[in-house]
């Protein structure tokens, strides 16, 4: 069913949903790639009018990516709950867009399951940025492991102390600096320099050493892929938290080579291992707006209304942490960091509507035109949305990935500077360890203890 | 010797660990640190191949182009970064052997400091192209109109800020327009410090002989080369 909208004398018609949501887009470098972005600022301002008159329910009707051909169709589709969409099946998108923002938080939690990824992406479009803020601060998404994560007034963050061989003792000493900074209470995590199962186990047995040497009330996790943590749990190596790079759609899914099948077999994994103390939220998923296009799988749907889609993969599971890499797949997708940072307050916004405990990776690369100034408004701008955590590399430097993200400084200013604690075990455990200000290592976190010296 | 101090844990990493604080922030010194080496990484993506430098060590070799005018383009399109001009493309000579393709990447300084003595290192008689603004795959446009049997791409990589002169080397057996980079093998990270260009070479050499028994490249090419020293 084609849409329309007149402005100054020029009716744009639409031909379906998918193009409607795509001309509706604020302009980003992906979507004219893909060749779906308006042509015009007139164009794309008919698309969000046309789209604020679209009713909720047309959503229920209308798929972007037909049932038949896609399994993430298939899975927003059948788990859609009629009677959670209940309290807002009469408004329009418009209309859905006051009602959020006038809502009272705790209404937010029991509509999750009754919004599909669509719906809360085509709201998105017709929001600025202190929209994206003000309601995804009152969402509230709280997950547990071996802490409590997503606490009001709380902000974690992910130790990232990747190196580019994977040195233990490099990795180990990177580790130490972050927690000495405060940082960890998310997941002490590294992406490893290759997949080898080898080294993945290395890791893996490194950082519980580390974990439970220093008795940490964190959980860990080496990011490698969802099949080769299956074989590394299958040799009895410490998995707390399964990885997964996902997609929005069946395409881009099969090209980081995973199936929503193979995903839960890996949670049941995970979970049979119970090694969980305060709750068994065992996976942890990475997404970003771009990587459908990169695969050639997006089917003419734009970026953003895909990465919603990656959220209803989530949500299928149990989620630990959800992470949006938001500016690392490239300026292609996200050109500069007016781009990156709207794009970042998207997705958290979309993903905490959905009831995901969403982290962002506030990030660059070298071709990107970007810099920490960027990152620093991106940073203080989810801060006050009320981001569940941020990622924590040495001096933003990352060495083995190359690229730029939070440090750990930013995460101690990100805390000062909004009133927020790390997760509440995670506190009382840096108090007890005397960590604080200093150049001295206090003698409880002694790298000999770790096998440094 | 004991480790007391944060700043002695940077014996271990090159990571930026044990910076000191300022508050909550970084010090003024590992601020501009890191603003300079920034700067040096963003210069370097801006960077322009010196070509008539190149030909100087490689010899009279054609030059070509990819269909990305200029940088801001090739950021922003690499779909025209992996193609080459038509009218290049005519110009070509038919080979049956192996070619190189040199082409600037995303960092023309990696390609610009190492592209001819990683051709001397190879000691092969294959021809050599030079390509600017192009992407990997331009090998297999460039490949495919030489009628070549393989192509050897040296490509500038993504800098970071410890290090602005990488090239990659990707190898594709039989190329041709919409080969996959699953069809391709890579050696990454070459450069001072990373891995040299003498052990680059020999991998080179060994996936070659490989790509030639097994008439591929790619995923089922594993590289399972007995492993020497990658690090000098």
């Amino acid at each position: 069913m084609p849409f329309r909208h007149a402005i100054g004398g020029t009716t744009h018609v639409f031909d379906d949903l998918r193009t409607l949501l795509a001309r509706a887009t604020p302009f980003r470098s992906g979507d004219a790639l893909a060749g779906v972005a308006a042509t015009s600022a007139a164009e794309r301002v008919a698309a969000q009018r046309a789209l604020a008159d679209l009713p909720l329910r047309h959503f229920l009707n209308e798929a972007v990516i037909p049932y038949e051909k896609d399994d993430v169709t298939r899975l927003i589709q059948d788990s859609h709950d009629a009677a959670a969409f209940a309290p807002i099946a009469h408004l329009t998108v418009g209309g859905f867009r006051d009602w959020l923002l006038a809502a009272e938080p705790e209404v937010l939690a029991p509509l999750r399951r009754g919004l599909t990824p669509e719906m809360v992406a085509a709201v998105s479009k017709i929001m600025r940025i202190s929209d994206l803020i003000a309601v995804a601060q009152k969402c509230r998404v709280v997950t547990r492991f071996r802490n409590t994560i997503g606490l009001a007034g709380t902000l974690s963050i992910r130790l990232q102390p990747n190196h580019p061989t994977d040195d233990l003792r490099g990795v180990a000493a990177s580790t130490l600096d972050g927690l000495l900074m405060g940082a960890g209470d998310a997941v002490i995590g590294v992406n490893p320099a290759t997949d080898n199962i080898e080294q993945v186990l290395g890791l893996l047995t490194m950082l519980d050493e580390v974990r439970t040497r220093f008795d940490i009330p964190t959980q860990s996790c080496v990011l490698c892929h969802v099949t080769t943590a299956l074989l590394a749990m299958e040799r009895g190596a410490p998995v707390d938290l399964v990885f997964q790079s996902i997609g929005g759609t069946q395409g881009v899914n099969e090209s980081f080579g995973v199936t929503l099948a193979l995903l839960r077999e890996a949670e049941d994994a995970a979970l049979s291992l119970k090694r969980g103390t305060l709750g068994q939220d065992v996976m942890y998923f990475e997404t970003g707006q771009g990587s459908a296009l990169s695969a050639e799988a997006h089917h003419g749907v734009d970026q953003q209304t895909i990465e919603a889609r990656a959220y209803g993969v989530a949500r299928a599971h149990a989620p630990l942490l959800v992470n949006s890499v938001v500016g690392f797949i490239g300026p292609e997708y996200l050109f500069d960091g007016k781009q990156i940072i709207r794009a970042g307050l998207e997705d958290h916004f979309c993903g905490k509507l959905l009831g995901l405990p969403m982290g962002v990776d506030i990030c660059y690369t070298n071709h990107a035109e970007a810099d920490q100034d960027d990152m620093d408004t991106l940073l203080t701008s989810l801060g006050v949305a009320g981001v569940t955590y941020i990622m924590g590399v040495p001096g933003a430097d990352d060495v083995m990935l190359a690229y730029q993200s939070t440090s750990f400084h930013d995460g101690l200013y990100a805390r000062a500077a909004l009133g927020k604690t790390p997760a509440p075990e995670f506190a009382a455990w840096l108090e007890r360890m005397g960590i604080g200000p200093g150049e001295a290592i206090p003698a409880s976190l002694s790298p000999a203890l770790i096998g440094l010296s | 010797m004991s480790i007391t101090r944060w700043s002695d844990l940077r014996r271990f990493t090159e990571a930026r660990v044990g910076l000191g604080r300022a508050g909550n922030a970084v010090p003024t010194a590992a601020h501009l640190d890191f603003q300079e080496a920034h700067a040096a990484a963003r210069d370097a993506v801006w960077s322009a191949l010196d070509v008539e430098a190149l030909r100087a060590e490689l010899g009279p070799v054609p030059v070509l182009h990819s269909e990305a005018e200029d940088r801001r383009t090739y950021l922003l399109r690499p779909d025209l970064g992996r193609r080459m001009r038509a009218a290049d493309r005519e110009s070509l000579p038919r080979t049956g052997s192996t070619v190189i393709v040199v082409a600037d990447g995303l960092c023309a300084s990696g390609v610009q400091r190492q592209a001819a003595a990683m051709v001397r290192a190879l000691e092969a008689e294959w021809p050599v192209v030079i390509v600017q603004q192009a992407r990997v795959a331009i090998g297999d446009d460039i490949g495919e109109a030489m009628g070549a049997e393989a192509v050897v791409v040296l490509i500038g990589e993504r800098p970071g800020l410890s290090a602005q002169d990488s090239m990659g080397i990707y190898l594709t057996w039989q190329p041709r327009r919409g080969r996959t980079d699953a069809e391709r093998n890579c050696i990454s990270n070459i450069r001072p410090g990373g891995i040299s260009l003498r052990d680059a070479a020999a991998k080179v050499h060994w996936l070659l002989r490989g790509a030639r028994a097994l008439g591929a490249t790619g995923v089922a090419l594993k590289d399972d080369m007995t492993a020497a020293p990658l690090l000098e």
